[in-house]
């Protein structure tokens, strides 16, 4: 408002008419994004500037590293620490690998509704993210309903206790990570892969390149940049594991603990211990380990470039 | 073809359907729970349809739980949803327009720190909003959700790709040529061609945000919860989870499952719907014209 008002009583400038449309310009520039700039700054920077007060004072007072050592000696922090590592590794390899095999097969498919209709059938589950897709998985991973029953008891599994046992669970985690979210990676795979001139995939088959070696030292270079996205951005969310074994806790007996990811211990000081700052800590390292993935990619990964 | 080829693609073929099965077979499987008993769930084959009869008695089971609760929380999805679109809109359209089309000091920093949080998972940021909100004791305000709800940096980024690639700037000078103001040029020329790039943006942020459990689950607790949360609270009311449980009204394994349906039946329709708009909108974070 107050924008409005300095326009009306600023007088024109005689200075040419360019100059003043670029005024105008940067005026309205400005106020268009004024409430933009207001969340950002509520909703991006002050939470994790609060978040970095809190984690180093107690009661107010700075208390420099006090709670992250705090953190540190918590009998349950490495081993959340180890549980969300495993966890990635075997996530992120699954990504990688099945998510190209599959947007490289798809894309070779030559009948275009079959293509475009298995790419939607892969893409469906990403309707589920959240709660529901883990409440889903409940009921797949229960040997006792299962649709899939007669896999998990081929396996030795006869109750859903049984298949999440800790040292199951990055792979059950895993699994449920990869059902819901890589349809939209093979999605955005088989995006790139539509971008590769036709003319070079013609030179490698003159060339008498098969398919194979067409994927692995053409198509496959070319996606690397797509690959490095997926792997980053997966990798920051990762780190994050929340709801997963969140609700996997609530559904067996405990077995699934209710610290077994960064993010649920850092829940637990929060609700539980009433541990704001030990909470902080925890948080402001999973935010390090994000923002700092997130600026590499910005400005080295070259989204910044055109702008 | 050799034999060979043969073999690979009936290996390509045999892979691609394997995985066809593995995304789809839950689902099926999830609509055909609800027209079953427990007790047909566990006996009868997993595919097998039960009776329209049934899923009428696990209807009125799940909606009669706790007064109509499964109400409450979905109306209260809707509700932070619908408002977190609006003011999601409303604040990002003239943002990423800005950044486009405009000069105006600060706007390389505000573009670099749209870009930077945009990538950082909104999971991330969860406790340290909570802890911020109850500072200003806002906790289970519907405000607690929505607002946070509302700050939809990938809506500006989206916005902001689309505004400096689809529209050019001699259309806006041309407008301005013929006395439009520069509000005007943004009602009269920029907004309606806009429409592909606001349903986009109102897409991922609703979609996204009915799906989100961490930061409701942490700011609005109890009846104010949305649905997703409620899910995973009526999991502690279902015996076969929870045999201690002693609460007198419990939900059955296809009552639960119905529950499901019901909370991602919303953006499964607006899936369904805007299936085409979705691979601009997810290749956009990094595609360079």
């Amino acid at each position: 408002m107050t924008t409005i008002e300095h326009t009306a009583a600023s007088p024109a400038r005689p200075k040419g008419n360019r100059r003043s449309v670029e005024k105008a310009q940067g005026r309205m520039g400005a106020a268009f994004v004024s409430l933009y700039t207001l969340f950002l700054l509520a909703f991006g920077v002050l939470p994790a500037l609060y978040a970095i007060y809190l984690a180093f004072t107690k009661k107010g007072a700075f208390v420099g590293f006090d709670n992250f050592l705090k953190v540190f000696k918590d009998y349950r922090f490495w081993p959340a620490v180890e549980h969300v590592g495993i966890f990635l590794v075997v996530w992120l390899v699954m990504l990688v690998i099945f998510v190209v095999l599959l947007a490289l097969l798809v894309h070779s498919i030559g009948i275009r509704w079959l293509s475009n209709t298995t790419r939607f059938l892969y893409y469906i589950p990403g309707a589920l993210a959240g709660a529901s897709s883990v409440m889903l998985w409940l009921f797949v991973l229960d040997p006792t309903v299962s649709p899939v029953a007669f896999l998990l008891r081929a396996f030795g599994f006869d109750s859903l206790v049984s298949v999440v046992q800790v040292d199951r669970l990055p792979f059950v985690l895993a699994v449920i990570a990869f059902w819901t979210g890589a349809g939209g990676w093979i999605v955005v795979m088989y995006g790139a892969l539509n971008n590769i001139p036709k003319e070079v995939l013609e030179a490698a088959k003159v060339d008498g390149a098969g398919p194979i070696r067409t994927a692995w030292s053409i198509q496959i270079p070319l996606m690397r940049k797509w690959i490095a996205y997926m792997v980053i951005m997966s990798f920051a969310g990762g780190t994050q594991l929340f709801v997963e074994p969140r609700v996997l806790s609530q559904a067996s007996r405990g077995v699934v603990g209710q610290d077994y990811s960064l993010n649920q211990l850092a829940f637990l000081y929060a609700f539980k211990q009433s541990d704001f700052n030990g909470s902080a800590a925890i948080s402001l390292m999973l935010l390090v380990v994000a923002l700092g993935l997130s600026v590499y990619f910005v400005f080295k990964g070259g989204l910044f470039e055109r702008a | 073809m050799t034999p060979g080829q043969w073999m690979g693609r009936a290996l390509a073929i045999l892979i691609l359907a394997v995985f066809v099965l593995f995304f789809v077979v839950p689902l099926i499987w999830l609509v055909l729970a609800p027209t079953k008993t427990d007790r047909q769930l566990l006996l009868d084959m997993p595919f097998s349809f039960g009776s329209f009869e049934t899923l009428w008695a696990n209807w009125t089971s799940l909606v009669t739980f706790q007064k109509g609760l499964i109400w409450t929380w979905i109306g209260n999805s809707a509700f932070y949803c619908v408002a977190a679109l609006v003011i999601t809109l409303i604040i990002s359209i003239p943002a990423g327009y800005a950044m486009a089309l405009t000069e105006f000091r600060g706007r390389r920093l505000l573009l670099a720190s749209t870009l930077v949080v945009m990538l950082v998972p909104s999971t991330a940021l969860v406790l340290p909003i909570f802890l911020e909100l109850s500072a200003v004791k806002l906790i289970g305000n519907p405000l607690a959700a929505i607002l946070p709800f509302s700050f939809f940096p990938f809506g500006v980024y989206l916005t902001y790709i689309y505004f400096s690639t689809a529209v050019s700037r001699d259309l806006l000078d041309a407008a301005r040529m013929d006395g439009a103001n520069e509000f005007q040029v943004f009602i009269k020329i920029a907004m309606p061609l806009a429409t592909p790039v606001i349903a986009l943006v109102g897409f991922f942020n609703f979609t996204g945000n009915w799906n989100n459990y961490f930061l409701p689950y942490v700011t609005l607790p109890g009846r104010k919860s949305p649905i997703q949360v409620g899910l995973a609270e009526l999991l502690s009311n279902v015996p076969a989870f929870n045999p201690t449980n002693a609460a007198s009204t419990t939900i059955s394994l296809s009552a639960l499952a119905l529950a499901t349906i019901l909370a991602i039946a919303p953006v499964l329709i607006v899936f369904l719907f805007a299936q085409r708009y979705l691979v601009t909108g997810m290749t956009a974070g990094g595609t360079k014209e």
